[in-house]
């Protein structure tokens, strides 16, 4: 459909961006996230119309239409359902999901755990800042446990989870870390994660100032690049991930699955199968 | 009835505990029945029991069409008696019916015994047993073969199509015992039915609801399924798995009924005609994602076979109790459409045209077909094609101010398929502007509002939203499987000289005020019938529709089948006042 050669058209990040104003916060994460994917999709050179850019509901799910991309934005917790059924039924296609943490990790928990196993070849990016930004202010799965909220007075007593070791353990082929305060960092996991087949997760910790005011400064101190190389071994990256302390950056793992991509055959027409009913 | 004169219908039921092979003897019945050149259907009853358990497979023969099982039995064949009480209800039997029993079965229930029917024994346990790998199954339907008049060498061909060639070993034990079954038949007592002596003008089918709504939407072209099993649905999803990938398309069995919905509006947005098939249950689950595709517009069909609600209710037994749920489940104004199969053959033309309707609308379409047709195998005549040759309306050429949700006339605007240059949007559940950037703004809100129905008020939807047959000051209206005991009750009013209009209705939704209306003209009594208990489709009708003043309700839930002596009761009743 594309008939114009890609050689030609110099894409610039610029290009990935739309009219649409962000409704996110001044000083927000999530602008950087923007900005990152705009690097990556002009470093990976994709025509933004070979792109689509699946989300669900939250601040970070509003990203789809502040690109130049094909964009979905769905129903709350359920971007990976949507992006798996496109990417299969469009498989030459570019397939980017973005979430947070409460659509990706609480909502649609149960969607991550079989996007993870499916290996559909998806980029997963998680905008996680550990708290409900858009309701103004609710616990989430990744939030810790004593964090006083409203709805929480005192903080949940809940253990946060640990959504990369969820990844590891249900399939994922590609998990990575990044932080909002290196936004190069970012683009280049992006670009990491497009170009390596199957599900690829990104966690990309995108601090929330409007709600947890304490994340941007915190979070700056205290990550770091991982500092052991990526391994392709589940054990090793097991071992790694459940004691990781949620601030090492990079490539964590980096699997060899093949991704799953069902492929047809259309030989036959609908008249064929009448026969099996003929007596 | 003079006795000289031959049944045109013929009822047979086969009961037995679990691995007896009673459903497996059913179908080898209809089988060789149907090569005899004779109509007839099947359905299936079993206890909640995942596997074994008692079971039931009851059997209409006829020798012309027949949608719906009939007002008694005529013969019941039981292997044993365990839990036959919990078929009670299904197996209306009377002093005309006949009982085949195993004597080693032990005493014949009293509710059998109080129907009046007359018992006839033969040891068919001990009978298998005579011969080297023989089943009673077998030599029951030796005695069926004796009894109906089928000739034995048609019901040993059945047997030799649905088994002999996966154990080409059991075809000799398997034939033996049909003869040995024969030969000890109790002597008469079921009447027969003529054997048609002419060739079939017409080829023939057997299929199931499910199996033609699955070619239905592959005729329709649906090319994505994404589904999660749920009874009385997975056959659907078990056929398309099958056939859709040697046409070109894919299906998915998802992790969850959430999961199965939005990976058809990812397919769909894609540009596939897709579509998914479930229960009241996951129907339930779906409904926010249905939201999402009106406000969207993303074209996709939901295959919604009905079971006895609420909650999990009787899996395996048929109810029209979702008529709610589907028209107004949804939040907010959210127009869509909803169809209804009125027959296990029109399964087929309904799915292809709610195929036709979701992918020329860009809206959902929720097909409300239900257990009884879903579940039941039919011969019927194989149905007619038709052609549904409208397709989706998508952006072509120059995309120059392009506007995904342009204001258009028909309310319809050309949908860009992702790989479109210059086509880019993002489609969304947000309240959107014409080029689909998120709004909320009141003008953008109600405009697009707007746009969304009127793509449904201006279609013209054709002569398809309805059956209407006959005329009459009297009519019975009605939607779905509850038209198959209906048409059946209407030609025996009319065969008595009670003059009756049947409207069958095959959309549900949006209305039809003015078709309908004419189809009511003259008329001065309307009796509502359907398969629910709190009257869904005449409260319905009373919402949207002028009807006359005379209306009767009448409606009953599932899970037993609406009998078509029952339904011309009714309409006797009717006529009478």
């Amino acid at each position: 459909m594309n008939m114009i050669p890609t050689e030609v058209r110099a894409l610039k990040p610029a290009d990935y961006k739309s009219a649409v104003k962000p409704v996110w916060c001044p000083g927000c994460g999530d602008h950087s996230v923007l900005v990152a994917f705009q690097r990556a999709m002009a470093e990976l050179a994709l025509p933004p119309e070979q792109v689509a850019v699946v989300s669900g509901i939250g601040c970070s799910s509003r990203i789809p239409s502040y690109t130049s991309c094909y964009g979905f934005h769905g129903v709350h917790g359920r971007a990976l359902a949507v992006a798996s059924g496109l990417k299969v039924a469009r498989p030459d296609l570019t397939v980017v999901v973005a979430s947070g943490d409460g659509d990706g990790f609480s909502i649609g928990g149960n969607h991550f755990l079989h996007a993870c196993r499916r290996n559909l070849d998806l980029t997963y990016i998680v905008m996680d800042n550990r708290i409900y930004g858009m309701t103004k202010g609710q616990p989430s799965p990744t939030t810790e446990s004593d964090w006083d909220t409203a709805i929480a007075p005192g903080g949940t007593g809940l253990s946060p989870f640990h959504p990369l070791v969820i990844a590891l353990a249900s399939g994922a082929n590609f998990i990575a870390r990044g932080f909002t305060g290196d936004v190069g960092g970012c683009a280049k996991l992006i670009v990491d994660a497009v170009r390596t087949p199957g599900f690829s997760f990104v966690q990309i910790l995108s601090p929330c100032v409007t709600f947890r005011s304490d994340q941007q400064k915190a979070w700056k101190s205290l990550v770091r690049e991982a500092i052991v190389p990526e391994t392709d071994d589940p054990a090793r990256a097991a071992r790694r991930l459940m004691t990781d302390d949620g601030f090492n950056l990079g490539v964590l793992y980096r699997g060899k699955r093949l991704p799953y991509q069902p492929r047809p055959s259309d030989n036959l027409t609908p008249s064929h199968f009448e026969s099996e009913f003929a007596i | 009835m003079s006795k000289t004169l031959q049944p045109t219908t013929l009822s047979i039921a086969l009961t037995g505990s679990g691995g007896a092979g009673v459903m497996t003897a059913g179908q080898i019945l209809l089988d060789a029945a149907a090569h005899c050149g004779l109509y007839g259907l099947m359905t299936r009853s079993s206890g909640p029991q995942i596997r074994g358990g008692e079971a039931a497979a009851m059997i209409r023969l006829a020798t012309q069409p027949v949608q719906t099982p009939g007002d008694r039995f005529d013969l019941l064949l039981a292997l044993d008696f365990e839990n036959v009480e919990r078929f009670a209800a299904e197996l209306p039997l009377d002093s005309g019916s006949l009982i085949v029993v195993d004597p080693a079965a032990g005493e014949v229930p009293a509710f059998l015994r109080a129907s009046g029917a007359a018992v006839a024994s033969v040891p068919m346990a001990k009978l298998a047993k005579t011969i080297a790998g023989g089943r009673v199954a077998m030599i029951a339907l030796g005695i069926l073969a004796k009894l109906t008049g089928l000739p034995e060498s048609s019901i040993i061909a059945a047997i030799a199509a649905s088994i002999g060639r996966k154990k080409p070993e059991a075809m000799e034990a398997s034939a033996n015992a049909v003869r040995l079954g024969a030969s000890e038949a109790p002597d008469g007592g079921v009447a027969r039915l003529a054997l048609p002596a002419e060739p079939r003008s017409h080829p023939r089918w057997s299929i199931t609801g499910n199996e033609a709504t699955g070619l239905g939407a592959l005729r329709g072209g649906i090319k994505f399924v994404g589904g999660y099993p749920i009874t009385p649905a997975t056959e659907i999803l078990e056929w398309m798995a099958g056939a859709l990938p040697q046409c070109g398309g894919v299906l998915m069995q998802a992790e969850d009924e959430l999961a199965s919905i939005n990976m058809i509006v990812g397919a769909s947005y894609g540009g596939l005609p897709s579509l998914t098939a479930t229960a009241g249950p996951g129907l339930s689950l779906m409904i926010e994602t249905l939201g999402l595709a009106v406000a969207s517009e993303i074209p996709l069909v939901v295959i919604d076979v009905m079971r006895s609600g609420p909650s999990t209710g009787i899996a395996t037994k048929s109810e029209q109790s979702d008529l709610n749920i589907a028209v107004y489940g949804l939040h907010g104004d959210a127009p869509h459409v909803v169809t209804a199969p009125l027959s296990i053959a029109d399964c087929l033309l309904t799915a292809q045209w709610s195929v036709h309707l979701a992918e020329t609308l860009q809206t959902p379409v929720i097909m409300l077909s239900d257990q009884s047709l879903g579940q039941t195998r039919a011969v019927i005549d194989r149905p007619e094609d038709v052609e549904f040759a409208g397709k989706r309306l998508v952006l072509e050429g120059d995309p120059t101010n392009y506007q995904r949700y342009a204001q258009t006339e028909s309310g319809v605007s050309p949908m860009a398929i992702p790989g479109t240059a210059g086509g880019q949007y993002t489609a969304d559940g947000l309240t959107h502007t014409p080029r689909g950037a998120p709004s909320s703004q009141a003008r953008d809100h109600v405009e697009q509002m707007d746009k969304r129905q009127r793509k449904l008020d201006r279609f013209d939807f054709g002569a398809h939203w309805a059956e209407i047959d006959g005329d009459g000051d009297l009519a019975v209206l009605t939607w779905g499987s509850s038209s198959g005991p209906l048409r059946e009750a209407v030609a025996a009013a009319r065969a008595a000289g009670i003059q009756v209009r049947l409207i069958a209705l095959r959309l549900i939704s949006p209305t039809q005020p003015e078709r309908l209306a004419a189809a009511l003209q003259g008329v001065k009594r309307v009796l509502v019938i359907e398969q629910n208990h709190a009257g869904q489709f005449w409260r319905y009708l009373r919402a949207h529709y002028a009807l006359p003043d005379d209306v009767v309700p009448i409606h009953c839930p599932g899970p037993l089948p609406i009998r078509p002596g029952e339904a011309l009761a009714h309409i006797q009743q009717g006529a009478l006042a």
